[in-house]
């Protein structure tokens, strides 16, 4: 496979970075990397969710300081300690929410932070409007200088954002998923002002998950997987099906021990599900005892479905039914009510409650059972814990120990006891090792085959490509609010699960 | 965490040494008699104390409850010299009710209109000594239009503590009950702990703040009528800023500000802080401009204290979340 020339030494690169390493307690989110960005070329990264391209973008930005390795620009090693390191020394990203301010001017949104002074200090404002002018002109967008942002639409504020980028002198441009929010016509103009920019010298660093565009518009490519380098070259030297195989690579190494399932008869079925902005038209049937893989792309809108399946936004239609009941569900207590259990994904913020000790926060769904008369039974509080926790093996030096002085891992067994107190019906995991080291995860996974095994029902929502084909017997891909395909047995692989989900059309083999 | 560590054993801890300080120069003042006195003459602040300390526990704050207090009173009050043979028991449940309607009209505006609490309960204080002014056309109703057993059962002595002394021990108690054994109790915690999680869990956010501001009106309206009897005077700016005495006991007290974090038992310490301070000063011979100071003192002290705490605890939920993709 095409695991192109490794790292050419720095020869012309503009900037590069050499054997970056960057960890976060108990994940390395990138291991050695490598990466070269050359003048008036656009180089795409490439890789799944979790392959490390957004902290390598932090690190080029100066928000995050690498642990290893160098950033070498124009050759020589440099170090980006701030935000404004990297601004002053040229690089500069366009994001994917930008933070643009609706009550100031374009002007002054392209400056903020820099703005030009007179000799006393204040703000330059006649200067200031006619730079701005020019940076817009030089990237063909006709806005006045002088309006306020909340006065113009997406497109245009997307062209502010980037007259952004280029107020500082720019030589490296970062494009993070910069078309994510656009329609074809402006992607199109997009499209001519890299173009623009590439004969402007700059180098560009581009980074999105539609191979139509990467193909479109890069000269080079370089590919991560799970934070490490894999490859890098010249985009006229491969195919689309080498950079998905460089991409999910040796995908299934990990050990995930799915059991045999026993699966049952129907339990959920929904039908028809959609949301005016988020998902439109979801079908599909869960049985008793399966693991039900969903997967996709970030904004694939998976987890907005699942939110909408527990009441927390309602559907603009469709229905539910559990057990062939049709059930309504019109908030998170009905929906624990009738048995479905949603653990989400970002535990700190919807999960966990830190403050509170492990008892209180694995109880919380389940005070009705271990009250009477209208009052809590600690006793009983506790026993409920004991019997969840330990079947999870969460170490704990108490029970009363509050959620927040225990390790990520843990914190998220806690939050699984707590919605499997409830005895639900249907569990939803969303990206459930998400974050937590090696060995938590296989204890999570481990525990969702014992849950399998008797008979619950398990959504697993994940974006990693080995847990989804490890755990799940059946997958539901979805990309872009819709069901992509529903894949099982000989036909659920990375190469088809990546095509999928990125939109690419299964055509051919891929070899 | 064991008791000798936890915020309201330091606060115990301080509240001695006030004590000891003060016996230096005034040894009286830590009589049993003496400290009786000066509990009754706290239950008032404990009573207001408590309620916000639920509703500042669901990340709100109710800055209404002096106002709820002197308009339940004046209320109270005017009854009473309406009809003078009404017995306590029941002006009392008029004072509880009445003022957790006060209280329900917060908490409606902040569930179902979503306004921020601090505006709404802004708002509805001066509007609160609106009414009473109308009410009472600006005038005083003073001691001997009151009736004796109106004004005289808050102070009446049972085993050395007034009634009001007492009604206060049954007030924490029955919210230390309230807090630790009830479902109810449990969600304020949660809710403003993390709403976002209580949400998932299927509690209303919403709603339980609602009850949080009708439990903080009920017990502004109970200490309404105590304040009225126990001084037996009712006008428009009785109680005036006391909200924010009432606050500064709750944050004394270790009640976070953003919410979720508190007990019962720091808010009766906080508040007892505070009643010992105000009561002592004028008798060891300082001004009652130091009393103010002190207060403010206490108020940094503690909530630097809190904020410390708070951050030595590991506090690092999944930093390395960040990292993904």
């Amino acid at each position: 496979m095409g695991t192109g020339q490794g790292p050419v030494a720095a020869q012309g690169a503009v900037l590069a970075l050499d054997r970056i390493i960057k960890t976060f307690p108990g994940v390395t989110a990138l291991d050695q990397v490598q990466l070269e960005l050359h003048a008036g070329e656009v180089t795409s990264l490439i890789g799944e969710n979790g392959a490390g391209k957004s902290t390598v973008v932090k690190i080029l930005t100066g928000i995050y300081q690498p642990d290893g390795g160098q950033i070498l620009l124009d050759g020589e090693p440099v170090s980006f300690p701030t935000a404004q390191a990297a601004s002053g020394a040229g690089v500069t990203a366009i994001h994917q929410e930008t933070v643009l301010f609706e009550e100031l001017t374009v002007a002054e949104n392209i400056f903020i932070g820099h703005a030009p002074r007179t000799r006393f200090g204040l703000i330059d404002t006649a200067q200031m409007r006619r730079r701005a002018g020019e940076i817009l002109a030089s990237i063909g967008a006709e806005i006045d200088p002088g309006v306020k942002l909340k006065d113009l639409g997406i497109a245009s504020r997307h062209l502010v954002a980037i007259g952004r980028a280029l107020s500082v002198e720019a030589r490296v441009v970062i494009m993070d998923e910069p078309t994510a929010a656009l329609s074809q016509k402006e992607i199109e103009e997009l499209y001519e002002l890299v173009e623009t920019l590439k004969a402007q010298g700059k180098a560009i660093l581009f980074i999105s998950h539609k191979f139509d565009e990467i193909f479109r518009i890069s000269d080079r490519y370089t590919v991560f997987r799970d934070g490490q380098f894999v490859g890098a070259g010249k985009i006229a030297d491969v195919s689309e099906g080498d950079l998905v195989k460089m991409m999910v690579g040796r995908a299934v190494d990990q050990i995930f021990p799915k059991r045999a399932a026993q699966v049952g008869d129907e339990v959920l079925k929904v039908v028809g599900y959609s949301h005016p902005t988020e998902f439109e038209d979801i079908n599909f049937t869960l049985r008793r005892g399966e693991i039900l893989g969903f997967y996709g792309l970030v904004g694939a809108g998976r987890s907005e479905f699942m939110q909408s399946l527990i009441g927390i936004t309602r559907p603009s239609k469709g229905a539910v039914k559990l057990e062939d009941h049709v059930k309504v569900i019109r908030s998170p207590a009905e929906a624990i009510e009738a048995g479905i259990v949603y653990v989400p994904e970002d535990r700190g913020k919807q999960g966990a409650i830190l403050d509170l000790p492990i008892f209180q926060n694995v109880t919380l769904p389940s005070l009705r059972e271990t009250s009477h008369r209208g009052f809590l039974r600690l006793a009983e509080e506790f026993a409920l814990t004991r019997q969840y926790t330990e079947r999870l093996d969460l170490r704990a030096a108490s029970l009363d120990t509050t959620v927040g002085s225990l390790s990520g891992g843990n914190q998220q067994k806690v939050v699984i006891a707590k919605w499997l107190a409830t005895r639900p019906k249907v569990i939803i995991l969303d990206e459930p090792t998400k974050g937590i080291d090696i060995g938590s995860k296989a204890a999570v996974h481990e525990f969702m085959s014992e849950l399998a095994a008797e008979g619950l029902s398990v959504i697993m929502v994940s974006s990693e490509i080995p847990e989804i084909l490890g755990m799940s017997d059946r997958v539901i891909v979805m990309r872009e609010g819709r069901i992509a395909a529903e894949l099982e047995g000989d036909a659920l692989t990375p190469e088809t699960l990546v095509r999928h989900a990125a939109g690419i059309g299964v055509k051919g083999e891929a070899a | 965490m064991s008791f000798v560590k936890s915020r309201e054993a330091i606060l115990l801890a301080a509240i001695v040494l006030l004590l000891g300080l003060i016996a230096t120069r005034f040894p009286a003042f830590i009589t049993p008699h003496n400290l009786a006195s000066v509990y009754s003459d706290t239950t008032p602040l404990m009573i207001l104390a408590l309620g916000q300390m639920v509703v500042i526990l669901t990340r709100c704050i109710d800055l209404s409850v002096a106002a709820n207090l002197a308009l339940t009173g004046m209320v109270c009050a005017m009854i009473n010299v309406a009809a003078p043979d009404l017995p306590v028991g029941l002006t009392i449940l008029i004072a509880l009710t009445m003022g957790a309607a006060l209280g329900a009209i917060n908490g409606l505006l902040v569930w179902k209109l979503a306004i921020p609490p601090i505006v709404v309960t802004l708002g509805t204080m001066t509007i609160f000594r609106g009414v009473i002014f109308l009410l009472s056309d600006g005038q005083w109703i003073n001691a001997h239009e009151m009736s004796a057993t109106f004004t005289g059962f808050p102070r009446q002595v049972v085993l050395g503590v007034t009634v009001m002394g007492w009604i206060g021990l049954a007030v924490a108690l029955l919210m230390a009950l309230l807090m630790a054994r009830t479902a109810l109790g449990r969600s304020f915690f949660a809710v403003g702990g993390n709403p976002h999680a209580a949400v998932y869990t299927g509690l209303n956010v919403g709603r339980a703040q609602f009850l949080a501001f009708v439990i903080s009106g009920a017990l502004a309206g109970l200490a309404g009528y105590l304040w009225i009897a126990r001084y037996a005077v009712a006008y428009v700016d009785i109680a005036g800023g006391f909200e924010l005495e009432v606050v500064a006991a709750c944050v004394i007290g270790g009640i976070s500000i953003a919410g979720g974090v508190g007990s019962v038992l720091g808010t009766v310490l906080g508040a007892m802080f505070l009643g010992i301070v105000k009561n002592a000063l004028p008798v060891v011979d300082i001004s009652p401009f130091w009393q103010l100071a002190i207060s403010g003192a206490a108020i940094l002290i503690a909530v630097t204290f809190n904020a410390r705490s708070g951050r030595s605890k590991g506090r690092v939920i999944l930093k390395s979340a960040e990292h993904a993709q």
